[in-house]
C-alpha cells in the first residue's frame, strides 16, 4: 500500500507540491489527472527519487517503508517502478543486458537468486510474445534510435519483466498512437492482482478507456482538489480543469 | 644522443618529458619474472627488459631476429630508438597467408631505472592477415620506447590490438608506423591502463587506393597518470577510408590527451575521414585536452571531427537506479558502454574478450 | 607627400573591376618619414597631443615589440614585413576638422562612393539608409564621427580615440591595454607604439545606445601601415551594437593592417560587434592585397554579460585574426559567428579562444570557411575550461566547404577542460558542393555562378543571419561577387 501524507516539494525555490494525500491499497489502480504544471510528474519523481527535488514536508511509505528515505535503487528494490515519460536513451548498453542486470540488481537486494543467461532469455522473450512486441527490441540498445511508442512499449516489458507491486505511469500516453496504447494498458492489465497497485498519471481520459482506474484524483497547484470514480475522468473531459486549480 | 622533444614542439604541447628527462637510467639486466605474463594459447613472443627470451618464447617461423635499419626520421623519439635500439622482432608473412593471431610481450621488472628501445618491423605481402596481440607489463622505474614498423602489401591485413599496462612508475612512449597499399586495412586499437606517463603516436599513411585504417584507443586512468594519443593520417591516394575513434575516463588527477591530424593530398579524392574523441571527467581535478585537425587539399571529400567532454549523464544514471542497479554498477555499465565504439576493430574473439577482461580488471582495482 | 597621380578615368576603370572599392583619392596628405623608431613613436604621441603616460606606454609597447619575434605558427605564407619600409603616420593635412563642414569635401564624397553616408541630413533623408553613427576612419586619422550630438544626449560617448584620450583620460586610462596587454603578441606591441587612431565608445550604465554605431576604416594612402585601436566599454547593463567595415585601393604591393580591438562588458552589459572585412584582397595571381594582422577580444568582466562577435571576412590577401572572449563574469556568454571566404591566392587564418572562468559561463562559436581558388583556409581555436568554471558549456560547429581541387580547407581546433561538470561539444565537417545541389538549381534555371552563391549564402546561413539587417545584405553580394570565377 502506498501511503503519502501531506506531502511538500520544491524545485529549486518553486514549491510544487503543496501537501498532497493520497492512499493507494493493494491491488487498486489510481489515475491522477491534472492540468500542466499541476505537479504531476513532480510526484512520480520524489516517489521514485530522483535529484533535484527537495521534500519540504510530509511523508511517502509503501508497504510501511519509507520511501523517500531509500536511494532510487532501493526503491526498485522494495516494488516501485516508474515508467518514465521521456525514457533515457543508453547508448552502447544492450537492452537484454539492462533488464537482466537490472532485475538481478533487484532480485539480489531481495536475498533470491540471481537468473543466468539463458533463463533470463526464456523469460524475457516470453513477456515480449505476450506483449506482441518485436523479437530484436533486446538487442538493441536501450531506448537508442526507438520511436516515441517503441521507447513506451520497452518501459512496459521492463514493467513486465521486473514485476512491481506498485508502478508509476508517468504520462505513459503521451505521443502514443492508439495501437501503442492499447499495447502498454494490455501490460498494465495483464499485472493486475490482488498485490499490484498502479499510479496513473495523465493529462487525458483516452488512456482510462483501456486502463479502468478505481479511483480519480485531481491534482492541481500542489493539491488533490478532487478525488472520485471512474466518471469523474469523463466530467473533466467534458469541462475541463478551469475553476479546479482555485479550489 | 637526440634531446628529449619539450613542450614548445607543436607536436609535444601537452605533454612534458621533464619527469622523464629528470631520471638516469641505466642499462637493462635480465630480470626474473615476478607476474604471470598473460597466456591466450597463442603463439607468443616475450621481451623481457628490452631482450629477447627464447625461453618463454614459442615464435613461429615468420618471426625473425631484429635487424638494425637506418633511419632518418625527423622524431625525437624515433631518432632516440634508432641510437639506441639492442632488439625486436622481424615479422614477414608471405603472400596469400593467413598467419593466424599471435602475442607479443613486453614485461619489464626493474630494480633500478632502465630504459630500452625496442626496434619491431612487421611486413603483410599481398592478401596476407595477422593479428597481433601486443601487451606491455612490468614493475618498476623504466622508460619503455618501442618503435613498430608496419608495411602492409595490396589487400593485407593487419589487426594489432595493445594493451599498456605499464607500471604505476614507467614511462611509455610508442611510435607506430604504418604504410598501408591498395585495398590494405590497418586495424588497430589501444587499450591504456597503466603507466605513469605515456604516449603512443601512430603515422599511418594510406597510399593506395581504397585502404583503410581504424586507430582507436581508450584511456582509462587515475590517480596522476598522463596519457596522450597522437596521430597524423595521411590520405594520399582516392577512395580510402579512416576511422579514429578515441575515448578517455579519467579519475582522480590524471590527464587525457588526444591530438589528431587528417592530412587529405589533393589526389586523395573521395576521401572518407572521421574522427571521434570524447572524455568524462569524472573528478573536479581531472583534465582532458584534444586538437583533432583536418587538412585538405581534395575537393571531394568527406571529413569530419567531433568531440564532447563532460562527466557521466545523470539522467542516465537515475534510469538505471530506478531500474534497481545501484549506483556504482550503473556507473560502471554506463562507462563500459562509453567505451564500445572505440573496441570496434576488434574482430579477434580471443582478443576482444582478453580487452574487456582488462577494463573490468581495471574497474575492480579502484 | 603622398603624391596620388591617377586620373579620375582611371579611377573610374578601377571601380568598374571585381574589386568595387579599389580606387585611391586624391587628397593631399602629410606623412612621417618611413621607418620605426622611438622618434616616430614620440611624433606621433606630440602630433596628438597626448599625455606623458600615453607616450611612456607607447614607448614600453615599442621597446617591448622590438624584443618579440614575428608568430610564424599559423597557416600563412609572406615574404618578410620590411617595418623599416612602411610609414607608420598619414593623414590628410590640414589642421583637424572641429565638425562635419570643415571636412575635406573629397573624403566626404569618397565615403559617399562607398557608400557609407558622412552627411547626416543625408542618412536620415535616405529611405533605405540605415539610421547608423559613423566614425570614419581614414589612414591614420579619424576625419568625421556622425551623430554625435544624439548620442551624447543618451549620454553615449562615441568618438576617434585621440579625442577620447584628451577628453576622458580616466576611462581611457583605466581601459586600454586591460583586454589586450601591450605585449600580448607581436602585433598588438606595434599597434600599442604606434596607434594613431581608433574609435572610442562608453555606453554609461543602463542605457541601450539608441542607434547602431559604426567605423568605417579606409586604407589609401602607400606604404602605409594602418594601425587603429577601437576600445569600446559597456558599464553596467548597458548595450550596443558595432559595425566595422574596410577597404583600400587596389594596389600591388602589400599592405599591413594591424588593429587592436578591446570590449569591457561589465554586470548584465551586452556588446555585439560585427564585421564586413573588406580591405583589397590582391588580384587574381596573388600580386597586393592587405595583410590584415588583427587582435581583437573582449572580456566579458561582469556578471551576465554577453559579448558577440560575428564576422565576415572575405578581403585580405592574409588575414590572421582571433576575436576572442573571455568569460570572467559568473554567467556570462561568448559568441562567435564567422564566414571566412578565400579566392585566388588569399590565406586566411582566422578562428577564436573562449576562456571559461567564471561559473555558468556558455559559448558558442559557428564558423564556415570557404575556400576557392588557390587560396588556404584555416579555422584555429581555442575553447579552455579553466577549473572554476563550473557549469560551463561549448558549443563548436566548423564546416569547411571546398570549391575546386586546388585550394586547402584547415581546421585545427584545441579543446581543453579542466572541470568535470562542464559540457564541451564540438563538431567540423569538410565537404563540397554536391553535383546534386548544383544540377537542381541549374534545372531550375539559375546560372552557375548564381547557384553556387545560392549554395554557399546558405552555407553561411547560421552566421549572416547574426548580422544587423542592413549588413547581411551587404555582406550575401559580397560572397557573390568574391566568387566570380571560382567555378565553371
Amino acid at each position: 500500500m502506498l501511503d503519502i501524507n501531506n506531502l511538500t516539494a520544491k524545485i529549486g525555490d518553486k514549491e510544487i507540491l503543496r501537501g498532497v494525500n493520497l492512499t493507494v491499497p493493494d491491488g487498486e489502480i489510481h489515475a491522477i489527472m491534472g492540468p500542466n504544471g499541476a505537479g504531476k510528474s513532480t510526484l512520480s519523481y520524489v516517489l521514485s527519487g530522483r535529484e533535484g527535488y527537495e521534500v519540504t514536508g510530509g511523508s511517502a511509505t509503501y508497504n510501511g517503508q519509507d520511501l523517500l528515505a531509500m536511494e532510487p535503487e532501493q526503491r526498485a528494490a522494495a516494488g516501485v517502478f516508474l515508467a518514465f515519460q521521456y525514457p533515457v536513451e543508453l547508448p552502447g548498453v544492450g537492452n537484454a543486458n539492462f533488464i537482466r542486470t537490472a532485475l538481478n540488481s533487484i532480485r539480489r537486494a531481495r536475498g533470491e537468486a540471481e537468473l543466468d543467461a539463458v533463463a533470463f532469455l526464456k523469460l524475457a522473450r516470453a513477456a515480449i510474445k505476450n506483449l506482441s512486441m518485436p523479437d530484436d527490441m533486446l538487442k538493441r540498445n536501450v531506448n537508442v534510435g526507438f520511436s516515441g511508442g517503441e521507447k513506451k512499449r520497452n518501459e512496459v516489458l521492463q514493467m513486465a519483466l521486473l514485476n512491481p507491486g506498485l508502478a508509476i505511469l508517468d504520462e505513459t500516453d503521451s505521443g502514443l498512437d492508439i495501437d501503442a496504447l492499447k499495447i502498454v494498458a494490455d501490460g498494465v492489465n495483464a499485472l493486475r492482482s490482488p498485490t499490484f497497485s498502479a499510479l496513473v498519471i495523465t493529462h487525458y481520459q483516452r488512456l482510462l478507456d483501456h486502463i479502468v482506474p478505481d479511483y480519480v484524483h485531481v491534482l492541481a497547484a500542489g493539491r488533490i482538489v478532487r478525488s472520485g470514480g471512474p466518471e469523474l475522468a469523463l466530467e473533466l473531459e467534458a469541462h475541463g480543469y478551469a475553476g479546479l486549480e482555485a479550489a | 644522443m637526440t634531446a628529449l622533444p619539450t613542450r614548445k614542439l607543436e607536436a609535444w604541447r601537452y605533454t612534458e618529458l621533464k619527469s622523464l628527462a629528470a631520471i638516469s637510467f641505466a642499462e637493462p639486466k635480465p630480470a626474473k619474472i615476478s607476474a604471470p605474463l598473460p597466456d591466450l594459447g597463442l603463439p607468443r613472443i616475450v621481451f623481457v627488459n628490452g631482450s629477447f627470451n627464447a625461453a618463454l618464447s614459442n615464435a613461429p617461423d615468420f618471426v625473425g631476429p631484429f635487424a638494425k635499419v637506418l633511419d632518418d626520421s625527423a622524431l625525437p623519439l624515433v631518432q632516440i630508438n634508432a641510437a639506441n635500439a639492442q632488439d625486436g622482432i622481424t615479422i614477414d608473412i608471405p603472400a596469400g597467408i593467413d598467419a593466424g593471431a599471435i602475442m607479443l610481450i613486453s614485461y619489464a621488472n626493474a630494480a633500478e631505472p632502465i630504459a630500452f628501445h625496442p626496434r619491431h618491423r612487421i611486413v603483410l605481402g599481398t592478401n596476407a592477415t595477422l593479428t597481433i596481440i601486443e601487451v606491455a607489463l612490468g614493475q618498476g622505474v623504466y622508460w619503455h620506447n618501442p618503435v613498430t614498423d608496419i608495411t602492409l602489401q595490396e589487400g593485407a591485413t593487419l589487426g594489432h590490438y595493445r594493451l599498456q599496462d605499464e607500471s604505476a612508475e614507467a614511462f611509455h612512449l610508442a611510435t607506430i608506423r604504418a604504410d598501408i597499399a591498395e585495398k590494405a586495412a590497418y586495424e588497430s586499437f589501444s587499450l591504456v591502463v597503466g603507466g605513469k606517463l605515456s604516449r603512443a603516436e601512430f603515422h599511418t599513411n594510406l597510399n593506395g587506393p581504397n585502404a583503410s585504417t581504424h586507430l582507436n584507443a581508450a584511456q582509462l586512468l587515475r590517480g596522476r597518470q598522463h596519457a596522450d594519443f597522437t596521430s597524423v593520417v595521411g590520405h594520399k591516394a582516392p577512395n580510402c577510408a579512416s576511422r579514429q575513434t578515441v575515448k578517455s575516463v579519467l579519475f582522480d588527477h590524471a590527464r587525457g590527451v588526444f591530438q589528431g591530424r587528417i592530412e587529405v593530398a589533393q589526389i586523395a579524392q573521395k576521401t572518407d575521414g572521421y574522427q571521434m574523441n570524447q572524455a568524462l571527467l569524472l573528478s573536479p581535478h581531472a583534465e582532458i585536452d584534444i586538437k583533432p585537425e583536418l587538412e585538405i587539399f581534395a575537393d571531394d571529400v568527406k571529413c569530419s571531427h567531433g568531440a564532447t567532454i563532460g562527466a557521466l549523464d545523470p539522467e542516465q544514471i537515475f534510469y538505471l537506479r530506478s531500474r534497481g542497479i545501484p549506483e556504482d554498477q550503473a556507473r560502471a555499465m554506463l562507462i563500459r558502454a562509453f567505451l564500445t565504439e572505440a573496441l570496434e576493430p576488434v574482430t579477434h574473439e580471443a582478443a576482444r574478450t582478453f580487452l574487456e577482461d582488462a577494463i573490468e580488471t581495471w574497474w575492480a582495482r579502484k | 607627400m603622398a603624391a596620388v597621380t591617377e586620373t579620375l578615368e582611371t579611377v573610374d576603370a578601377l571601380a568598374a573591376q571585381k574589386y568595387k572599392y579599389g580606387f585611391e583619392t586624391n587628397i593631399a596628405m602629410d606623412e612621417f618619414p618611413k621607418g620605426l623608431n622611438e622618434n616616430i613613436v614620440k611624433l606621433i604621441s606630440a602630433k596628438k597631443n597626448e599625455p606623458e603616460w600615453l607616450l611612456a606606454w607607447r614607448l614600453k609597447a615599442y621597446a617591448l615589440w622590438r624584443s618579440m619575434e614575428e608568430p610564424d605558427w599559423a597557416r600563412i605564407k609572406h615574404p618578410p614585413i620590411d617595418y623599416e619600409n612602411l610609414y607608420y603616420y598619414a593623414a590628410p593635412s590640414g589642421p583637424e576638422p572641429k565638425s562635419l563642414d570643415e571636412v575635406d569635401p573629397e573624403l566626404i564624397k569618397m565615403y559617399d562612393k562607398l557608400g557609407i553616408p558622412l552627411n547626416e541630413r543625408a542618412a536620415l533623408a535616405g529611405v533605405d539608409s540605415p539610421n547608423v553613427a559613423v566614425d570614419a576612419v581614414f589612414d591614420s586619422v579619424s576625419v568625421a564621427t556622425t551623430f554625435r550630438e544624439t548620442l551624447s544626449k543618451a549620454g553615449v560617448i562615441f568618438c576617434p580615440i585621440s579625442e577620447a584620450v584628451r577628453e576622458h583620460p580616466d576611462l581611457v586610462k583605466e581601459y586600454l591595454g586591460s583586454v589586450v596587454s601591450i605585449g600580448d603578441n607581436y602585433f598588438s606591441a606595434l599597434n600599442s607604439a604606434v596607434f594613431s587612431d581608433g574609435s572610442f565608445v562608453y555606453i554609461p550604465k543602463g542605457v541601450r545606445c539608441p542607434m547602431e554605431l559604426s567605423t568605417y576604416f579606409r586604407i589609401n594612402a602607400r606604404n602605409t601601415g594602418q594601425f587603429e585601436r577601437t576600445l569600446i566599454i559597456a558599464a553596467e547593463g548597458a548595450s550596443v551594437s558595432y559595425l566595422e567595415g574596410c577597404t583600400a585601393p587596389m594596389r600591388d604591393e602589400n599592405q599591413l593592417h594591424a588593429a587592436v580591438v578591446e570590449l569591457v562588458a561589465l554586470d548584465d552589459a551586452k556588446i555585439k560587434y560585427s564585421t564586413v572585412q573588406n580591405w583589397y584582397p590582391g588580384d587574381a595571381e596573388g600580386k597586393g592585397g592587405i595583410y590584415n594582422f588583427v587582435t581583437k577580444r573582449g572580456n566579458c568582466k561582469g556578471k551576465n554579460s554577453k559579448i558577440s562577435w560575428t564576422q565576415v571576412e572575405t578581403g585580405s590577401a592574409i588575414t590572421w585574426k582571433y576575436p576572442s572572449c573571455i568569460l570572467k563574469g559568473d554567467n556570462s556568454v561568448g559568441e562567435f559567428y564567422s564566414v571566412a571566404l578565400t579566392h585566388n591566392y588569399q590565406q586566411a587564418d582566422t578562428g577564436t579562444k573562449m576562456i571559461h572562468i567564471g561559473k555558468n559561463t556558455t559559448s558558442t562559436i559557428i564558423s564556415k570557411g570557404i575556400s576557392a581558388g588557390h587560396s588556404n583556409n584555416t579555422y584555429r581555436g581555442l575553447v579552455k575550461i579553466l577549473p572554476g568554471a563550473s557549469g560551463a558549456r561549448n558549443f563548436t560547429q566548423c564546416d569547411s566547404l571546398l570549391i575546386g581541387d586546388q585550394c586547402g580547407a584547415h581546421t585545427v581546433p584545441y579543446i581543453e577542460s579542466r572541470n568535470m561538470s562542464a559540457k564541451v561539444e564540438h563538431e567540423a565537417t569538410t565537404s563540397k558542393i554536391a553535383e546534386d545541389q548544383l544540377f537542381y538549381c541549374r534545372s531550375r534555371g539559375l546560372s552557375e555562378e548564381d547557384a553556387v552563391g545560392l549554395i554557399v549564402n546558405g552555407f553561411c546561413k547560421d552566421v549572416l543571419k547574426e548580422l544587423p539587417m542592413e549588413f547581411a545584405v551587404e555582406a550575401q553580394k559580397l560572397l557573390a561577387v568574391s566568387l566570380e570565377g571560382s567555378v565553371g
